[in-house]
């Protein structure tokens, strides 16, 4: 008889066991992203213009260089911060200044932000000054998006190729 | 039931598991205690329904090699299967689930619950030597280095669910992505990997080898460290419970099969996710605070974790000493070390045996269970002298034990029972006995009682002796208690001489929970005596 309860025991506390394993390895389900929600994600690569224009160097710093190194431009190595607006509909959604990274502030930056944005019709503004030497936002977008449910928008910005696009 | 004979208990060694210290005191009341009730009296339905030597909670690191041994041997079988190709993976993953679900799918199936499985003992493992106070002092050792393989446990799961390229994976990449951004030597590139289009075989590739070869040699390597400073580590869990385990895990594969969510899609945000809460948990965190901040109480946490065997510090007692002038080099006490201290060495005093035990203080836990098991421990010699022995712990000292003994027997001269008990210092607190035919010396561990002791206790006038260990099966020092019983037995030297008749004794097992079933086991001795003495 107590053999018996024994047994029934260990089987009892097996399945509690498993029941436990099983449960939290698929429940309770997590909502990651509301069914009437769509996300939109900022992310690019971009290094900042140099913070001050490029020079000629003159002929008495050429003379005092090795003539290896007799470079008749010079470059400063610091990068301009990079500004980065995102409006949604008229309304800031993102807005923030990057600081170049490295020891030096010569390296670019890496952005990558995610916003969870309500599904149906938005209108994006897009703006991004990457130099100390000029006033205002030297690249902006603008664009006119309808979201669907759990739809990703990625918001690339590649200088090189006119700034802002979105896909 | 009390007793009419009015003679004060002795009292030897009170425990000294926990200091008279105001953090000693917050530590055992508040933290230690709570759990460890909790814990004692689950372990004590888990010895009634398994047996001591089939109880889990008593093998909870030999059931974690078990389940990784099944993590293992599913694994090799799934990745004979799989391919390791953004495109190829989901669709080889769908076929072993559902094509050849009678197999793959199992196997499949037995390596996530086998992975979760092991989280729950893995933690149960953690609740256990805490609430134990088996952490701290000289076991610091095995739990600081446990730390790092919990977490390589958990970075082989995530880094696991990446390889299905399902929603739930697209979105375990994305969000440790996002973690590993945060960090200096990322900042920011990681997570476009993870934008529709940009993602490339190589780095799957990546994240294969890691799951399968980097991760698993350095856990290996992590267990290996974790298990350094103790000898004849159980790594083979026995084998009713291992068939037990299996197919309790078979019939959950077969009747609960692990599935996949939809393939990965970069265009689109996966909503409602299943997770593994055993090893995906912190992914939900990132959707209410920022990585930096997640890794900050991940951290904070496995900091804590590390450092709690010094919260406060647990001051072990000074290591035993050997004495070569009583040591004939049997290695007996080197072959009974639960924590690798001993060595041997050859000798060095010119004296014609062949070798001598050297001492590591830093790894000596000083539970004297090697002077239990040295030969010269024997209290019948010289009876009159100091007795000296070839090893022995210099704060309580083997001729003590036998001066203390001598003590008892003397102050219960007059009590028509006499009853001693010799009990371990991290079992039932037999100090706490008032019955005035019994008189409790307290042993750091039963396995420091030389089974002469017993021998010598009844031929001094002893009608009973009672040895209180810890629960069989769970000693706190890991063999005292098994030592002492196979030399009882006669299975390990020293033996018990064989006259003592196996009546005048018991040894027996119990926690601190368990007081009311030692009063019991001195009652019938009581009983047993009574009765021997009117027939």
């Amino acid at each position: 008889m107590k053999t018996g309860l024994r047994y029934i025991l260990q089987v009892a506390n097996y399945a509690i066991f498993m029941l436990i394993v099983w449960y939290f390895s698929v429940a309770p389900a997590y909502t990651h992203l509301e069914a009437c929600q769509a996300v939109v994600v900022l992310s690019f690569g971009h290094a900042g213009q140099p913070i001050s224009e490029c020079r000629k160097r003159t002929p008495e710093e050429l003379a005092a260089l090795p003539p290896n190194m007799r470079n008749p431009t010079v470059c400063p190595r610091e990068r301009s911060p990079i500004d980065v607006e995102l409006l949604l509909d008229d309304k800031p959604l993102f807005v923030q200044t990057f600081n170049p990274q490295g020891v030096s502030g010569d390296w670019g930056i890496d952005v990558y932000q995610r916003f969870k944005i309500p599904r149906g019709k938005h209108n994006l503004k897009m703006r991004l000054k990457d130099s100390v030497r000029v006033k205002d936002f030297n690249y902006t977008h603008d664009v006119d998006i309808e979201l669907k449910t759990a739809q990703l928008l990625v918001i690339d910005f590649q200088a090189d190729k006119g700034g802002f696009s979105v896909k | 039931m009390k007793s009419p004979y009015q003679i004060p208990t002795h009292q030897m060694f009170a425990s000294d598991i926990y200091k008279n210290t105001l953090k000693e005191q917050i530590l055992k009341n508040f933290f230690h205690k709570p759990i460890k009730y909790t814990y004692l009296y689950v372990d004590a339905w888990f010895n009634f329904a398994f047996g001591t030597k089939n109880n889990p909670l008593y093998h909870l690191g030999s059931l974690a090699f078990f389940l990784l041994w099944i993590v293992l041997i599913s694994g090799l079988y799934i990745f004979v299967l799989f391919d390791t190709s953004i495109t190829g993976a989901f669709q080889s993953v769908e076929y072993m689930t559902n094509e050849q679900w009678y197999l793959g799918g199992v196997m499949r199936s037995l390596h996530r619950y086998a992975s979760d499985a092991l989280v729950v003992v893995v933690l149960l493992h953690i609740i256990r030597e805490f609430s134990l106070d088996r952490y701290r002092g000289f076991r610091w050792f095995s739990w600081f280095t446990g730390t790092p393989n919990l977490w390589l446990i958990i970075l082989l799961g995530i880094s696991g669910y990446w390889l299905v390229w399902d929603q739930l994976a697209q979105y375990v990449a994305i969000g440790s992505s996002q973690l590993l951004d945060a960090l200096p030597m990322f900042s920011g590139a990681m997570s476009r990997n993870f934008l529709a289009g940009n993602l490339s075989d190589r780095f799957f590739t990546l994240m294969a080898f890691v799951h399968l070869l980097g991760l698993p040699v350095m856990l290996l390597f992590g267990l290996w460290i974790h298990v350094k400073r103790l000898t004849k580590v159980e790594v083979i869990v026995p084998r009713n419970l291992a068939i037990g385990s299996f197919l309790a895990l078979l019939i959950l594969s077969l009747i609960k099969p692990a599935i996949s969510h939809s393939q990965a899609d970069l265009n689109i945000i996966p909503a409602v996710l299943n997770l593994d809460w055993f090893y995906l948990n912190i992914y939900p965190v990132l959707d209410y605070f920022t990585a930096g901040e997640a890794w900050i109480v991940t951290i904070l946490i496995s900091t804590l974790l590390m450092i709690m065997p010094w919260l406060p510090i647990k001051r072990t007692p000074p290591a035993v000493v050997v004495d070569l002038n009583n040591c004939n080099g049997c290695s007996q006490c080197f072959e009974d070390c639960p924590f690798d201290a001993i060595s041997m060495q050859s000798r060095t005093d010119g004296a014609r045996w062949k070798m001598e035990p050297v001492v590591d203080p830093a790894l000596c836990a000083a539970c004297g269970i090697c002077v239990g098991s040295c030969p010269y421990s024997n209290p019948a010699r010289r009876s009159e002298v100091k007795l000296a022995t070839g090893i022995d712990l210099p704060d309580k000292p083997i001729h003590e034990i036998r001066t203390a003994t001598k003590t008892a027997l003397n102050e219960l001269k007059s009590a028509k029972v006499k009853i001693i008990i010799f009990a371990c210092s991290h079992g039932v607190d037999a100090t706490e006995i008032n019955d005035q035919d019994v008189a409790t010396i307290t042993l750091p561990c039963t396995g420091m009682l030389p089974p002469a002791f017993i021998d010598y206790t009844l031929q001094r006038g002893a009608d009973g002796v009672l040895i209180s260990g810890c629960r069989s099966q769970d000693c706190y020092y890991r063999f005292g208690n098994r030592w002492l019983e196979k030399r009882i037995k006669g299975e390990r030297t020293p033996i018990l001489a064989k006259r003592v008749n196996r009546q005048d004794f018991d040894l027996v097992g119990y926690a601190e929970t368990d007081k009311e079933k030692l009063l019991q086991n001195i009652e019938d001795i009581r009983q047993q005596v009574l009765a021997r003495s009117e027939s």
